[in-house]
C-alpha cells in the first residue's frame, strides 16, 4: 500500500495525496462492505450532514441568541453544552462544550496541538489550516505572531487566552458584539459571525453604515 | 509518547496557509475516510484513544507528509489489523477472507441520532479531585513510550487551577485496553513566561491546558 507516494509539494502549503489514495480508500471500503461492518448508505448520510447540516452557522445563531437574550448568555456561559442543545445542537465532538467569552480586558481563541479537536456541533469539520502544523505548533508560543498572520492584532494591554484543547472538553468563542448594531436583529446579527470569530482567529463582521 | 504530533512550541512549520472558500471536503475519497469514523465506531471497533494513539504511531515523516484524512486511512489500515478486525492480507488484496463476519451496526435509520447524540468521555463518578480551583500545580516531568495527552510543553511547568471540569475517562489507559480510570480533568492556566521564558513574544498572555489529575503534583 503507498508504496508509489508521488506527492507534489505546492507552493501555497498543500500536498496532493498519493495518486493511488483513492483506490486504497475504495479497496478498504468495498473489505469492510464485505465483512459487513459499514453501511455505505449509513456513511453517505453521515456527509450529507457534515456537508450541509452542520457548520459555523450553527454556533452563529448560538452567538446572536446570546447577543440580544442576557438570560440565555447566562445559561449559555454557566453550561455550554446545554446552552447550545436549547438551539438543537449536539453531539459528536460537541459532547462537553465550554463557551469562552469574549470582554474588552480578553481575547480567547483555541488550538489542539496534540491532534485536531474542534467544536464539530456549532462549527462543522475543521479547516485544513487548524489541523496543519504552522498552527498548531505556533499558537500557544507566539499567539500575538499567528494572530498577525491572520490579520487580527490584539491591543497590547489585552490578555490573550490560548485554549490548548488537549481533554475531551470543546471550546467555542463568544465574541464581542460590535458596535453600532443596536437596531440589528438576531438573524442580522448572526450574518456577522463569521466561523474565525469563534474560533478566535477572527472578528465579527462590522456592521456596514448603510445597514 | 513523545511524538511527531505533539506539535506545541515547534519552530519551522512556516506560516499558517488559508484557502479562500475551502471545500469541507477537498477529494471524494476523504469523504469515506471521514465517514468510516462514525461506522466503524459504532461497531465497537475501537475508541478514541486507541484511534489518536495509532496515528501518534505513524513514521514521523510519513505523519508530516499526510494529510489529516490519510492519518485516519492509516488506522483504518493499521488498528483494525492489530485489533484482529481484518487481516494483513485482506487490507493488502481488499477481499475478506471469510466473507460477511459482522452486521453493520451504523444504519441510516440511526445516524441522526448517533451523531446528535455523540460519545462524552464524560463520567458520573471516579477518583477524588486532589486538586481545587486557585491551587499551584506542576505538570510532572514523565516522558511515557505509550499514549498520553500531557504535552511536552508544559512538563515540570507551573500553573494555575481554573477550571475543574469533572471527572472524564483518563486516556493513558484507555488507549491500551487497561481501562477507564476515571478522574479529574482540570484547566490549568500557565504564563507564556513560565512556559516560553523571558523572551515570551506575549508576556502578558496565558496559555491554559486541559490536565487529568494524574498528570499533576502541588507546587
Amino acid at each position: 500500500m503507498g508504496q508509489s507516494h508521488t506527492h507534489d509539494h505546492h507552493h501555497d502549503g498543500y500536498q496532493a495525496p498519493p495518486e493511488d489514495i483513492a483506490l486504497r480508500v475504495k479497496a478498504l471500503e468495498s473489505l469492510l462492505i464485505e465483512k459487513g461492518l459499514v453501511d455505505p448508505a449509513a456513511m453517505d448520510l453521515v456527509v450529507q450532514t457534515y456537508e450541509h447540516k452542520v457548520g459555523p452557522r450553527n454556533g452563529a445563531k448560538v452567538v446572536a441568541k446570546a447577543w440580544v437574550d442576557p438570560a440565555y448568555k447566562a445559561r449559555l456561559l454557566a453550561d455550554g453544552t446545554a446552552g447550545i442543545a436549547e438551539l438543537g445542537f449536539s453531539g459528536v465532538q460537541g459532547e462537553d462544550t465550554v463557551i469562552l467569552e469574549n470582554t474588552p480586558a480578553v481575547h480567547n481563541v483555541f488550538v489542539c496541538t496534540l491532534c485536531s479537536c474542534y467544536p464539530w456541533p456549532t462549527l462543522g469539520l475543521p479547516p485544513a489550516w487548524y489541523k496543519a502544523a504552522p498552527y498548531r505548533s505556533r499558537m500557544v508560543s507566539d499567539p500575538r505572531g499567528v494572530l498577525a498572520e491572520f490579520g487580527l492584532v490584539i491591543p497590547a494591554n489585552k490578555e490573550i487566552r490560548v485554549w490548548d484543547t488537549t481533554a475531551e472538553l470543546r471550546y467555542m468563542v463568544l465574541p464581542e458584539r460590535p458596535a453600532g448594531t443596536e437596531a440589528y436583529s438576531e438573524e442580522q446579527l448572526a450574518e456577522l459571525v463569521t466561523r474565525d470569530s469563534m474560533i478566535g482567529t477572527g472578528l465579527p463582521t462590522q456592521p456596514t453604515p448603510s445597514h | 509518547m513523545n511524538g511527531i504530533h505533539d506539535t506545541g512550541g515547534a519552530h519551522g512549520y512556516g506560516p499558517v496557509y488559508r484557502e479562500p472558500n475551502e471545500p469541507v471536503f477537498r477529494y471524494d475519497w476523504e469523504k469515506t475516510v471521514m465517514s468510516l469514523f462514525p461506522a466503524l465506531f459504532a461497531n465497537g471497533n475501537f475508541n478514541v484513544d486507541e484511534f489518536r494513539h495509532s496515528i501518534e504511531r505513524m513514521g514521523p515523516a510519513h505523519y508530516l507528509e499526510g494529510t489529516y484524512y490519510e492519518h485516519w486511512l492509516h488506522v483504518f489500515e493499521n488498528l483494525l489489523v492489530e485489533k484482529g478486525v481484518l487481516t494483513a492480507t485482506e487490507v493488502a488484496t481488499g477481499k475478506a477472507a471469510s466473507g460477511k463476519t459482522a452486521t453493520p451496526v451504523l444504519t441510516p435509520a440511526i445516524v441522526d441520532g448517533l451523531l446528535s447524540t455523540g460519545a462524552s468521555a464524560a463520567r458520573e463518578e471516579g477518583a477524588r479531585a486532589r486538586f481545587a480551583v486557585g491551587d499551584k500545580v506542576r505538570v510532572l516531568n514523565k516522558n511515557p513510550v505509550g499514549h498520553t495527552r500531557m504535552p511536552r510543553y508544559t512538563r515540570g511547568k507551573v500553573g494555575t487551577v481554573v477550571i475543574d471540569h469533572g471527572v472524564f475517562v483518563t486516556p493513558d489507559t484507555a488507549a491500551h485496553g487497561k481501562g477507564e480510570h476515571p478522574q479529574h480533568v482540570y484547566t490549568v492556566s500557565f504564563t507564556s513566561v513560565e512556559l516560553w521564558g523571558q523572551d515570551a513574544s506575549s508576556p502578558k498572555d496565558t496559555i491554559r491546558v486541559d490536565l487529568w489529575d494524574d498528570y499533576l503534583e502541588p507546587a
